[in-house]
């Protein structure tokens, strides 16, 4: 039984701050996450909302010297159209894909997948194997975020009361190829069971990876990365034997829950076997 | 960069007016679907579109035990109850029973009474606005003394129905049979889902009585349950179709509690109620498809023949009765499957589990049992290396053939023809030969990989396969059960000389506002636009019968064809010129005239319900599926690429709307195959939302081809037999053979979830027995859509 909650729609980011700084309000980009929540069912709906569309700030997707930076309103169709976006962040693009179908990704938001911190947000693996960085803005200014730093508990982000996601930067790195799998429960508008964004650099010296990530959703209440699997792939070329060990490391590596998607059993043992596909396709075996 | 200067003007931009359509590249529907340009452009109005002024809105407390007693309601002295109405139990002013086969679910749970399960309805709010209604909902506590509740089937000691059919003698067959196997196969719940969430609106009338109109399948289920409940009369109880959204049977039996519960907070309320669901409430608590565990013991000759069957039917009823005993009933009569065989014995059964009640769900209790029976012989074909195709050959129902009541099936008899029209135009044969032929490597070898890996790394990704499966359907009512309801259809010839339907045969969606007409005009000789349908009101339309079991093309069109061919008939011998010329002079010379026309019970068929002997239905349609899947090794994802169906419907009144039935119905089965599961814990329903209970989308949806097989029913002036819940009752098993065919796996328990194929490749042995002969290579994979 929905019953809207008084909405404000700033024009500046500055007034944005301001309302931030005022006191308890909740910001509203596409709405596809909280509009879910305006029904009340799932818990108490927002008291008051802050309308983000209009502040043109948070747009744009642009190259700043070695950087590829979003905004945190880019929607998944603006990724999925962007020749910057398929050129240095693929995998981005590929899980932009995959999320609800058409009529969400004109609306939903890179920003609010990465605020809403749900374990299974099919970008945030991504955002964690490339090693993005979030930058929080407020009244008091900017401040950078590592991804790894994002997410600090199950459906909480670093982000302080007042501040706003502003932007996402990629770093660029020559030679980083990056790839993304998710497996949900059918073939659109569909949550994840699995969710798995794996980067790497490969050398020229004999195919070895190095500054391998692999980045992990819906297995823990937040992403995760799972380094030790990280470690038996880093400086290591994409061969059988590799790809079975940091299968079997990865399986060891997961503790995931049973819940009303899927199993924890079904959910390490598919993990395991897509890293070992991922890695298998990249090997070209 | 230079500007873009040479631009293509842009289309105009068009106009569409509410309620009309243009002109599309869609295959031409003639005639158009009546209802259809309205839904199209959003004009149609469903129940929560339609204003009633002053109406306040109602909402249901419900309980939160599986079981328990019901101790007491608390209203929080603190909240101002000045402006909200609650009923309790102590409210009602008729008989605290739904109507239905059995008076055993109450309207409200009385104080002290027994709560038999998580969803059950214990009181009333009404308010003048949602926001009132959400603070008084916080404002009521329900206070219970938990009961030990019982959730498997199997272990109820309470029976709803039980059922036995014989035929031969099983126990000598056995001995006789060359093989012997044995299989036990369960299914869950499936949810209808319709897009419209149940919905009622109630207004109070002067005399007592009460109007309510809503999203429904069957108007006079709803007047019984109003009659009964309120203590009215055939007059005071009015009960209206608004617009409907889809029922696929979830708008049979559970409207009545909706519109009782909204009648009661209307009356106390003395202003109209508008009850309407969100998806939450719908899904938790109204009622889903019967789970099932069936047991099958079969005994084959060695070319393949079915000499016994012993078949066990359990199916879960959930807390109360309501349909539960015809469900059934159409279970055990539909589960050995279309195939003669002489000896048989069934036995079905149906128990209470304190969950919320089961109901009707298109197909009613065949495509249970159907799953098992098709998936069962699918196996016997496997175990003595016959093809599926063949082995049904070899058993189906030919003309003449007894079933296991002493039905000799003496007309319209198409399994033969669905069957080799199915294969036929699926390739089936030579697709599994190919398949056979290739040995597909389920093993994992030959990659380089580290073979025997606990975690089955290193096989090819994807796996194709094939699989068919057959199925029959008893067109209308089970039995004795048209004659009981002796349904009455009328037309009319108004003073003005318009032609008037009059049926309580409700348009959910499946098209009877648009082929009732058709066949009248057809008999009367003039265009179908001249015949017009009146509302399904109970003040205005007699009560043609539910909306159900496949009958209204069927029954309700037979009733009209007759009730056509004597108007048209007395309308020319008064006139002598044709009908299409003098119907308006006749009625203007004339004055009204209507005719009713009631069901007489088909020649030469008998049922008898205490001994289950005799002709379970008048007639049966048949249909055959053959689906072809691609299934992902690494995750157990199976995507349904291509399904052939071939239905038999005796006679096909409208090929767009009766191809419409085949691909909703054949999706629906899919979904039953492949992802809709129902997951439960302590009898509640977990997953009761959109984003957790999850049916197929258009992306998931496999290209259908649909054959439409026309073997006509004498019984019908028109031929026609029941097609709605037909191809609900053969997708299942044929995508599940599918899976089988392509890893080697039968999964025997739906929904073949991704968890369950990979469970079964871990536990079999994932490598499929080499075959002789292989040579060609497997076509590949197409890439997942
Ligand atoms: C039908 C459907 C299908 C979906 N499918 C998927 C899917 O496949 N995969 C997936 O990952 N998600 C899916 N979602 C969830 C949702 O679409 C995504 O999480 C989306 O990215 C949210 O973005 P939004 O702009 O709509 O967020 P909103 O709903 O506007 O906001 C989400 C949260 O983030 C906060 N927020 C938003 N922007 C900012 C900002 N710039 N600064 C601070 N806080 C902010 C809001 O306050 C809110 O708490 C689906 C949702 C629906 C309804």
């Amino acid at each position: 039984m929905p019953v809207e909650p008084p909405i404000t729609s700033p024009r500046t980011l500055a007034d944005a701050y301001a309302q931030l700084a005022e006191g308890p309000v909740t910001p509203i980009a596409g709405g596809t996450d909280l509009m879910v929540s305006l029904t009340g069912e799932l818990g108490e709906p927002p008291e008051r909302m802050l309308d983000l569309w209009h502040l043109d700030e948070l747009r744009g997707i642009a190259l700043d010297g070695d950087s590829l930076v979003l905004g945190a309103l880019t929607t998944y169709t603006d990724l999925r159209r962007s020749s910057l976006c398929r050129e240095h962040v693929p995998a981005l693009v590929e899980a932009a894909a995959t999320i609800g179908a058409a009529q969400i990704q004109n609306r939903g938001t890179i920003g609010g997948n990465a605020v809403n911190a749900s374990p299974a947000g099919d970008t945030l693996p991504v955002l964690l194997a490339l090693d993005a960085t979030l930058v929080c803005g407020s009244v008091r200014g900017e401040r950078d975020v590592p991804a790894t730093a994002f997410w600090p508990g199950y459906r909480r982000t670093a982000l302080a009361p007042d501040e706003l996601l502003v932007r996402i930067r990629f770093p660029l790195v020559a030679g980083r190829a990056s790839r993304f799998r998710k497996v949900g429960t059918r073939r659109a508008q569909s949550i994840s069971k699995v969710v798995m964004a794996l980067a790497y650099c490969a050398g020229t010296d004999g195919g070895l990876w190095t500054d391998v990530r692999l980045a992990l959703g819906s297995v823990a209440p937040t992403p995760i990365r799972a380094s030790a699997t990280e470690a038996v792939l880093e400086g290591r070329p994409p061969i059988p034997a590799i790809a079975e060990l940091a299968a079997e490391t990865l399986a060891a590596e997961l503790h995931p829950i049973d819940d009303v998607r899927s199993t924890a059993e079904y959910r390490r043992v598919v993990s395991a076997r897509v890293l070992h596909r991922l890695i298998r396709e990249a090997g070209g075996w | 960069m230079a500007e873009v200067t040479t631009r293509t003007a842009p289309p105009a931009p068009v106009l569409v007016e509410p309620g009309t359509i243009l002109p599309g590249r869609a295959r031409g529907a003639v005639p158009l679907r009546r209802e259809g340009p309205s839904k199209l452009t959003g004009a149609a109005r469903y129940t929560d579109d339609l204003v009633v002024p002053g109406a306040w809105y109602g909402a249901t407390i419900r309980s939160t035990d599986a079981r328990a007693r019901f101790s007491a309601l608390d209203l929080d002295p603190a909240f101002d109850w000045s402006s909200v109405v609650v009923v309790t139990a102590a409210d009602i002013p008729g008989e605290n029973i739904v109507s239905s086969i059995k008076a055993d679910q109450p309207i409200l749970v009385p104080l002290g009474g027994e709560i038999q399960h998580h969803a059950e309805p214990l009181a009333l709010l009404a308010a003048p606005d949602r926001a009132t209604l959400r603070a008084a909902r916080k404002a009521v506590r329900v206070r219970t003394e938990p009961l030990p509740p019982v959730f498997d089937p199997l272990e109820s000691d309470h029976v709803f129905a039980a059922y036995e059919i014989a035929a031969g003698d099983p126990s000598a067959a056995f001995a006789a049979a060359d093989l012997v196997l044995e299989g036990e196969y369960r299914v869950g719940h499936q949810e209808q889902l319709y897009i419209e969430n149940q919905a009622m609106i109630a207004v109070p009338e002067d005399d007592g009585g009460v109007t309510v109109t809503g999203s429904l399948q069957c108007p006079y289920y709803v007047h019984s349950a109003l009659k009964l409940g309120l203590g009215l009369d055939d007059r005071e109880a009015r009960v209206v179709q608004a617009e409907t959204g889809g029922g696929f049977g979830g708008k049979e039996e559970y409207p009545s509690v909706v519109a009782l519960h909204a009648s009661l907070l209307a009356g106390k309320a003395k202003r109209p109620v508008r009850m309407i669901y969100d998806r939450h409430e719908d899904i938790a608590a109204t009622t889903k498809r019967h789970p099932a565990i069936v047991r099958h013991r079969t005994g084959v000759t060695h070319d393949g023949r079915l000499i016994a069957q012993e078949i066990e039917v359990v199916m879960d009823g959930g807390a109360y009765c309501t349909l539960t005993p015809v469900v059934l009933s159409r279970g055990a009569l539909h589960a050995g499957g279309p195939y003669r065989c002489p000896n048989v014995r069934i036995r079905a059964r149906a128990t209470r589990t304190n969950t919320p009640p089961n109901g009707a769900f298109r197909g009613f209790g065949a495509p249970q049992v159907e799953f098992a029976a098709e998936t069962h012989l699918n196996r016997i074909a496997e175990a003595l290396g016959l093809s599926p195709l063949e082995i049904r050959r070899r058993n189906i129902y030919q003309l003449g053939d007894t079933t296991p009541t002493g039905q000799v099936l003496r007309e319209s008899v198409a399994a033969g023809e669905v069957l080799e029209r199915a294969a036929e135009a699926s390739e089936f044969e030579r697709l599994r030969v190919q398949r056979v032929a290739a040995g597909q490597d389920r093993s994992g070898t030959g990659t380089g990989a580290a073979s025997g890996s606990a975690l089955l790394t290193g096989r090819e990704r994807f796996a194709s396969g094939v699989g068919l499966a057959l199925a029959w359907h008893g067109a209308g009512f089970t039995g004795t059960g048209e004659v009981k309801l002796a349904s009455v259809a009328a037309l009319e010839l108004t003073g003005e000389g318009a032609i008037r339907i009059l049926t309580a045969s409700t348009e959910m969606g499946q098209g009877s506002k648009t082929i009732l007409p058709q066949l009248v005009a057809e008999v009367l000789g003039v265009p179908a636009e001249w015949v017009e349908a009146a509302a399904q009101d109970t003040a205005v339309v007699p009560d043609s019968g539910p909306t159900v079991a496949s009958r209204t093309s069927m029954v309700v069109g037979g009733l009209l064809i007759k009730a056509a061919q004597r108007l048209r008939a007395e309308v020319e011998s008064a006139t002598g010129g044709s009908f299409a010329a003098t119907y308006r002079d006749f009625a203007h010379s004339h004055g009204p005239r209507r005719i009713d026309q009631r069901f007489e019970p088909y020649p030469d068929t008998a049922f008898d319900d205490e001994t289950y002997r005799g002709d379970a239905y008048p007639a049966f349609s048949w249909a055959a599926c053959v689906a072809r899947v691609d299934v992902d090794l690494d995750t157990g994802e199976v995507l349904v690429r291509d399904v052939v169906a071939a239905d038999d419907v005796g006679r096909v009144i409208h090929p767009v709307l009766a191809e419409g039935q085949v691909e909703g119905g054949t999706l629906q089965a899919v979904g039953y195959a492949t992802i809709e599961e129902i997951k439960l814990r302590d009898g509640r329903y977990l997953n009761d939302r959109l984003a957790t209970y999850v049916i197929p989308t258009a992306l998931d949806a496999p290209r259908i081809t649909t054959i439409l097989v026309e073997a006509p029913f004498s019984g019908a002036p028109h031929g026609a037999k029941g097609l709605g819940e037909l191809p609900m009752d053969v997708g299942a098993p044929a995508v599940v053979a599918a899976i089988a065919d392509a890893t080697g796996a039968w999964i025997t328990d739906l929904p073949a979830s991704p968890e369950r194929i990979l469970a079964a490749l871990a536990d079999a042995p994932a490598v499929a027995p080499p075959r002789a002969g292989a040579s060609e290579p497997a076509p590949p994979p197409e890439p997942g859509r």
